[in-house]
């Protein structure tokens, strides 16, 4: 397999038929290959989950990652434009869905693909990529360390984020969970009650849980990272790809 | 986690920010979660921000949550030095 690719900023449709900035990363060739949606973590649409774009397309996906904040403050660095969508109430599920399947939408649309289409998300992302598997027509959903999936989100939280577990029959897609057993958002208890939900609905799904790993055990760039954690996590996730998107 | 909390306040004052200009800030967002560039996972995080400039007119630091407080108990305390006719 090569490990050639081009990745670029483009335009894409998303919630509402918005025309939304994303990130595109693809694989050089014309091969069929499955495609990956890329949510991004609350920090925004920054150089590190670019990256992570960019080693899916090196995997062998077509990646495409919506920029979740374009609509609040389009062109703005990421961090700032962060803080303008914090500050202005967060993103909306239903307009995370809506992107989500925007992006599906358009990575089906490419002449590679093989109709499969995927997505992933990280923190705040791992609990919208448990949303978009129940909403959108996706055949792999990734949620690492996602809190509020489960569990009630204290009083007085202005994003009102809600938990999914009434969306939880709804879910359609294979779903992998990678998780920190010194997480407390998720906690090990919360990862213990998704798994018992998931069990009960008849819902395929696979769980890892790492020692020694806290939130974001993923990210290279901060005190969290943990690479036994991550290295593993990254094999789990390529080999659950692999099944679900493949072919 | 991504604590998702977040505190909005109106503020009257000024602020240097890009390329060390001064502007008007009207807005404060203070929050308690990851940080873009402080080595610590959480962070207290404060936006001084005109949100009427657009979101590149933002002053922002990220300070360890006992420094969020040590600075709380100096800006109190500076607030009390002065005579009370010169703050309000």
């Amino acid at each position: 397999m090569s490990d050639s690719l081009c990745a670029e900023t483009i335009r894409i449709t998303g919630h509402n038929g918005d025309e939304v900035e994303a990130y595109v990363a693809r694989p050089s060739g014309d091969g069929k290959r499955g495609g990956v949606v890329v949510i991004h973590h609350m920090p925004g649409y920054d150089r590190s989950t670019k990256e992570i774009a960019r080693r899916f397309a090196e995997l062998g996906y077509d990646v495409a990652m919506p920029n979740l904040y374009w609509r609040v403050a389009p062109g703005a660095s990421p961090d700032d434009a962060a803080a303008a969508a914090r500050a202005q109430g967060g993103v909306p599920d239903p307009q995370l869905v809506g992107d989500v399947a925007g992006a599906a939408a358009w990575l089906r649309s490419l002449p590679t693909s093989n109709g499969k289409v995927g997505t992933i998300g990280y923190c705040s992302g791992g609990r919208q990529a448990v949303l978009a598997g129940c909403n959108v027509d996706l055949d792999a959903a990734v949620d690492c360390y996602g809190a509020f999936v489960v569990g009630t989100p204290p009083e007085g939280f202005p994003l009102k984020v809600t938990n999914l577990v009434d969306q939880l029959p709804n879910l359609r897609a294979p779903l992998l969970g990678l998780f920190g057993n010194e997480d407390q958002h998720p906690s090990p208890e919360q990862v213990d009650e998704l798994e018992e939900l998931l069990k009960q609905l008849g819902k395929t799904y696979e769980f890892h849980r790492y020692d020694d790993a806290g939130h974001a055990f993923f990210s290279p760039d901060r005190p969290s990272y943990r690479v036994a954690a991550a290295n593993d996590g990254w094999e789990r996730i390529e080999k659950f790809f692999g099944t679900y998107l493949g072919g | 986690m991504c604590t998702y909390a977040t505190m909005n306040t109106d503020l009257d004052g000024s602020a240097k920010g890009p390329e060390s200009r001064w502007f008007h800030v009207t807005h404060g967002t203070v929050y308690f979660d990851h940080p873009v560039h402080a080595l610590a996972e959480h962070t207290l995080n404060i936006d001084f921000t005109d949100p009427a400039r657009g979101p590149g007119a933002r002053v922002a630091v990220e300070l360890t949550a006992q420094s969020a407080r040590d600075l709380v108990a100096a800006i109190e305390a500076a607030l009390a030095s002065a005579p009370a006719e010169m703050t309000g």
